[in-house]
């Protein structure tokens, strides 16, 4: 299987010479191909920052993040986004000015890699695993947030990467909502398991979608605690009032708060 | 408010409005009736302050019952009205010039537009001399229009384009800095190539404001032709305001005057059809849903 990241003592500090934030430092982590990871820290911790440099939309200032033996990030590297390595943007990048079809098949047919009617059928079979049909003409304007989210994970797998990386995705969202997309992206992944790489500030989301929960420390960006997950799948809402998951969120719930009063004292605000 | 119109079905998914329905909207919208009062009262001041009262410097107004005598008589005093030859030979002159002003306007500025937006040279070299050329004023550019361009419409057409032409270069070029960036960052994801990302990011997401400034374009092209057509000797409804001026031909002055304002208004709204064809995908948003 595909998917192995592995992220070596990765570093980046902002504006060195003048305000100079540490934004990660010294990040270790090793994700297996296929593993659920989540991330969850306080605005402000770095999440996005290590995101982007994996995705390759930023560079680091210290370390390596490697991608099944491929180094995709270190300092000065080039920076090279790519479809092996997908992004689900925080907030929504569907492209307005497009039909649900053609941003969902846009990928794999840019690329050259299937063709117009394979890439349809696809798209059709993707859309229809989270729930949507008949959407396909419609502009993303005309679609719930709920919708959007969907279309957006469709099209980001349509191109199987290597790695998903999921940037605070469903924060937007309101409670109702969001649990049903969380559903749906736990059946895609049962159904065709995939590394993802998960950031949210949302820690019972983090508990419900993970197989390893991260919790990040606020400036400088460090992981203060890795928590297994090991509540059985496939998993249901019913798992959110489960002995296990309540202690788990106990565990967790301890570390972040100090997180956040750290990070609320010291007046931090939101940084990338 | 109880006369906001409600989105169908086809619309909300395919942004197309059917001209029926447009239509039934446009007549039960206030926008409609207010505008109509507007241009109502405005002619009504008109006739009172000069027709009727002709106080102070009103005196000397053509007068609005005259003007439409004229405008609209078969046998007009200073030989032009709507059953005039000579009448639509001005207009047909003007929209010709216009139209072709416009045109290249559009091609030219948009391309230059964009080309500044995604190339970051081409900005660095472009742009100061940009700024400094514009606001020169169509008046100071009369002479060199006509040491550069041949003939006598050449010039009239340059000098038309120009304003326009720098309008449009600027609204793309903001058009293109406003794109989000993240757009960027999906594309680059999604493995497009730099020409994709021009034709599938760059153009559409620059769409909004290009119109925009096409619209402003349409307007400056209408003024710029009036001082442009002082070049004319013989047609262009810009040519015969001045012409009347010249002969004290007061009422078919004002009546060419609003000939000029119709056509204007007439092209804008040409414009903004085009637009909202082009841009479906905004429909809900231009519905002001």
């Amino acid at each position: 299987m595909q998917g192995a990241l592995s992220i070596k003592n990765a570093g980046k500090i902002y504006d060195p010479g003048g305000s100079h934030v540490v934004a990660l430092d010294g990040i270790s982590l090793e994700i297996v191909a296929g593993e659920f990871c989540v991330i969850v820290g306080p605005s402000g911790c770095g999440k996005t920052t290590l995101l982007n440099a994996i995705a390759g939309f930023d560079q680091l200032t210290a370390g390596e993040i490697w991608l099944d033996g491929e180094l995709m990030a270190s300092p000065g590297k080039r920076l090279k986004p790519g479809p092996d390595r997908m992004v689900v943007f925080q907030h929504g990048a569907l492209f307005p000015w497009k039909k649900v079809l053609w941003n969902v098949t846009c990928g794999p047919l840019k690329q050259g890699r299937l063709t117009q009617a394979e890439a349809n059928e696809k798209a059709r079979e993707f859309l229809a695993r989270v729930g949507l049909h008949g959407i396909e003409d419609q502009y993303p304007e005309a679609l719930s947030g709920g919708q959007k989210r969907r279309v957006e994970i469709v099209r980001a797998l349509m191109n199987d990467p290597k790695v998903l990386l999921l940037d605070e995705p469903f924060r937007a969202l309101d409670a109702l909502t969001k649990s049903v997309v969380q559903e749906h992206l736990l059946e895609l992944f049962d159904f065709e398991p995939e590394t993802i790489f998960f950031i949210t500030h949302d820690l019972e989301e983090a508990i419900f979608l993970a197989d390893r929960a991260v919790v990040m420390t606020t400036r400088p960006g460090t992981i203060k605690k890795i928590v297994d997950v090991d509540i059985p799948r496939p998993r249901d809402l019913k798992v959110l009032t489960s002995s296990r998951f309540l202690a788990l969120k106990a565990e967790l719930g301890a570390a972040i708060h100090e997180e956040a009063k750290m990070a609320f004292e010291s007046g931090e605000r939101e940084l990338a | 408010m109880a006369s906001e119109p409600t989105i169908t079905k086809a619309e909300k998914q395919h942004g197309k409005t059917p001209a029926v329905i447009r239509l039934w909207r446009l007549a039960r919208s206030p926008a409609f009736y207010q505008g109509l009062l507007g241009v109502a009262v405005f002619f009504l001041l008109w006739y009172v302050l000069v027709d009727l009262i002709g106080l102070w410097r009103f005196s000397g107004l053509p007068k609005l019952v005259g003007g439409i005598e004229e405008w609209l008589s078969p046998d007009p005093v200073f030989g032009v009205s709507i059953f005039t030859a000579e009448y639509y030979r001005h207009i047909v002159a003007s929209l010709f010039r216009v139209f072709s002003a416009f045109f290249a306007a559009t091609i030219l500025g948009v391309a230059i537009g964009i080309l500044m937006g995604w190339r970051r040279v081409f900005f660095g070299l472009t742009f100061p001399i940009l700024e400094v050329l514009r606001p020169i004023p169509i008046l100071a550019w009369i002479p060199l229009a006509i040491i550069l361009l041949p003939g006598r419409e050449l010039p009239i057409i340059g000098l038309t384009f120009l304003a326009a032409f720098f309008v449009t270069i600027l609204n793309t070029l903001l058009g293109v800095q406003a794109i989000d960036k993240v757009y960027f960052r999906a594309a680059q994801s999604l493995g497009f190539t730099e020409w994709q990302t021009l034709w599938h990011v760059i153009v559409p997401g620059a769409l909004p404001y290009i119109f925009v400034g096409l619209q402003i374009a349409m307007g400056a092209c209408w003024f710029s032709l009036v001082a442009a057509e002082i070049l004319s000797g013989s047609a262009g409804l810009g040519y015969k305001v001045w012409e009347t001026y010249y002969y004290v031909q007061f009422p078919t002055m004002v009546s060419t005057m609003a000939t000029l304002g119709f056509f204007g208004y007439i092209s804008s709204a040409l414009v903004r059809i085009a637009g909202h064809r082009l841009m479906r995908w905004r429909a809900n948003v231009l519905a002001g849903v």
